[in-house]
């Protein structure tokens, strides 16, 4: 799995992510965004994409891999 | 020199530890291994998961649309940190520096970033906040247990309190079709956080999406039924509801009381810091090896006279943390102070709320863009001639704008044309806060501290 979080004091609705990777993010009225924080490793190239295209660069993914030092069991 | 002799061994080979294992304490982690830090990096947290984001907590979790346990924070980068999780810091020795556990073991360390956050304020009545059906929304397992709650589809949701956090308890209730009763001693929800002008605007959507909205009155008794469910609450103008969720929705509570006779200056408005996040005792002089962030931390503010700001929001926590660990490893004159204007967000009944600078320190509102009508508009705050704060509703890309006039003091009301100015964009008018001296919800930015308005706000639960 992916970890996902959104600065949304960032995030400006501008809506790139809704449109490259629908199945996380979704508009959520006009402007206000949903995500669904934990993503399937089959969309990590989606996700990618929406983050490389978010104007405000909002969108903050794992980059590390396989956190060496996540806690056994938590994740 | 010794000073710089000291500092290349604590990168080397120091102790770092840091107490709170959420946001604030994993970012300040990873700056710490970004600038280099070689050292050996502890993290404390009271519970047993790795670290979360809250605020999907009170959005797509209760929404049905993601799981409460599958929010942790994206790792930005490895941190090789020794995780103690599940265990919370019971003790301070300042002198040993050494944090101690509720396990009794003992972490000692050279330098120490204290993040342990805020708690949910509990209904003050202990009997009645352990009925079935009474819960409130801070932690990950908050979260899991509301949302499985709703899933069973309640009869009536009661929020007591209509701030940020209970609004959108609200909302996410009305979403799912479920009848919700919002009860709001203040005169408004978001009165304390926004002022009475726009607190108008947000208890008309709230209203308009079917919200049963009780302003004015406080909730007197939670009442349960012989198997222990909670079933009614009796509020003070002697009406019952009938509700069998009730979500307690009050404010936080900061994490300081483990602090408690250490000699560090950490009290229930938090842990006083000065600029660039290093830890005052209880003298008032400032540590040199413990240092506070997020929203535990109570910071002054350059930008708003130094007062002590505490400020429960989630960019704040990403903004102290990396300022606290930049200094731990630098000269005292390489050191930053913490500017971040202040800004949160808040997404309900529809329509994104943003806001940046301090609104809640401001005493007249001007709409410099759309119209309180139509629920989408700009209010700039301003305090004594001067742009203090900005509100938008569904209007955030302007936001930055207003932010760069609180940056630069830029007198108010602003003195330029806005595009789509309205008739209630004329002339600015009072805000409309409340009377600082009566209680109101807990507000998410506390001032404190000697300042020219000197503006309390504290919570005083109803008995």
């Amino acid at each position: 799995m992916v970890s996902i979080a959104v600065d949304l004091n960032r995030c400006q609705g501008y809506a790139q992510c809704a449109f490259l990777a629908p199945e996380i993010f979704t508009m959520h009225g006009d402007e206000a965004l949903l995500y669904d924080p934990d993503a399937d490793d089959a969309q990590r190239e989606k996700l990618a994409q929406a983050a490389a295209a978010c104007p405000v660069q909002a969108i903050l993914v794992d980059a590390v891999d396989e956190p060496a030092e996540a806690v056994p069991g938590a994740r | 020199m010794l000073g710089e002799g000291a500092l290349a061994q604590l990168k080397r080979e120091g102790r770092i530890v840091v107490v709170g294992a959420s946001l604030a304490g994993l970012r300040a982690a990873e700056t710490l291994r970004a600038k280099g830090f070689a050292g050996s990096l502890t993290m404390i947290g009271d519970e047993p998961c790795e670290p979360y984001d809250r605020p999907p907590l009170s959005k797509g979790v209760l929404l049905g649309r993601a799981r409460a346990d599958r929010t942790a924070l994206p790792r930005l980068r490895s941190v090789d940190a020794t995780w103690r999780l599940g265990v919370p810091a019971s003790g301070l020795d300042m002198a040993a520096r050494r944090v101690r556990l509720a396990d009794g073991d003992e972490v000692p360390y050279d330098r120490l970033l204290i993040a342990t956050g805020v708690r949910a304020r509990p209904w003050p009545r202990e009997e009645e906040a352990e009925l079935d059906g009474v819960f409130v929304l801070r932690t990950r397992d908050d979260g899991a247990a509301l949302a499985r709650r709703l899933d069973e589809g309640p009869e009536r949701v009661l929020v007591i309190g209509g701030g940020f956090a209970g609004s959108e308890v609200a909302s996410a209730c009305r979403e799912r079709g479920l009848p919700v009763t919002v009860a709001e001693r203040g005169a408004a929800p978001l009165v304390g956080a926004l002022g009475g002008v726009v607190a108008t605007v947000a208890a008309g959507l709230q209203r308009e999406h079917g919200v049963d909205l009780r302003c004015g009155v406080t909730v007197t008794a939670l009442e349960g039924d012989a198997s222990g469910r909670v079933r009614a609450a009796h509020l003070s103008d002697g009406s019952t509801v009938e509700t069998d969720v009730v979500v307690v929705s009050l404010g936080a509570l900061r994490n300081t009381e483990w602090l408690n006779g250490s000699g560090l200056g950490a009290g229930p408005r938090g842990i006083a810091c000065d600029a660039g996040c290093r830890a005052f005792d209880i003298r008032g002089i400032v540590t040199d090896d413990i240092y506070a962030a997020g929203d535990v931390a109570r910071c002054p503010h350059p930008l708003f006279g130094y007062q002590f700001l505490s400020l429960e929001h989630w960019g704040n926590a990403v903004a102290q943390a990396g300022i606290a660990a930049h200094n731990m490893l630098s000269e005292s004159t390489d050191r930053l102070p913490h500017m971040d204007v202040p800004s949160f967000w808040s997404s309900q009944f529809g329509v994104n709320i943003k806001s940046v600078g301090v609104p809640s320190l401001g005493t007249e509102i001007f709409i410099s863009q759309g119209s309180l009508d139509s629920r989408r508009f700009i209010g700039v705050y301003g305090y004594q001639g001067r742009v203090i704060g900005a509100v938008s509703f569904d209007h955030g890309r302007w936001l930055p704008f207003y932010k760069e006039l609180i940056e630069s003091t830029a007198p108010f009301p602003p003195q330029f044309p806005t595009v789509d100015r309205h008739a209630d964009g004329q002339r600015p008018m009072d805000a409309d806060f409340p009377d600082p001296s009566v209680p109101s919800h807990g507000p998410t930015v506390t001032l404190s501290g000697y300042s020219p308005a000197d503006r309390r706000m504290t919570f005083t639960p109803a008995h």
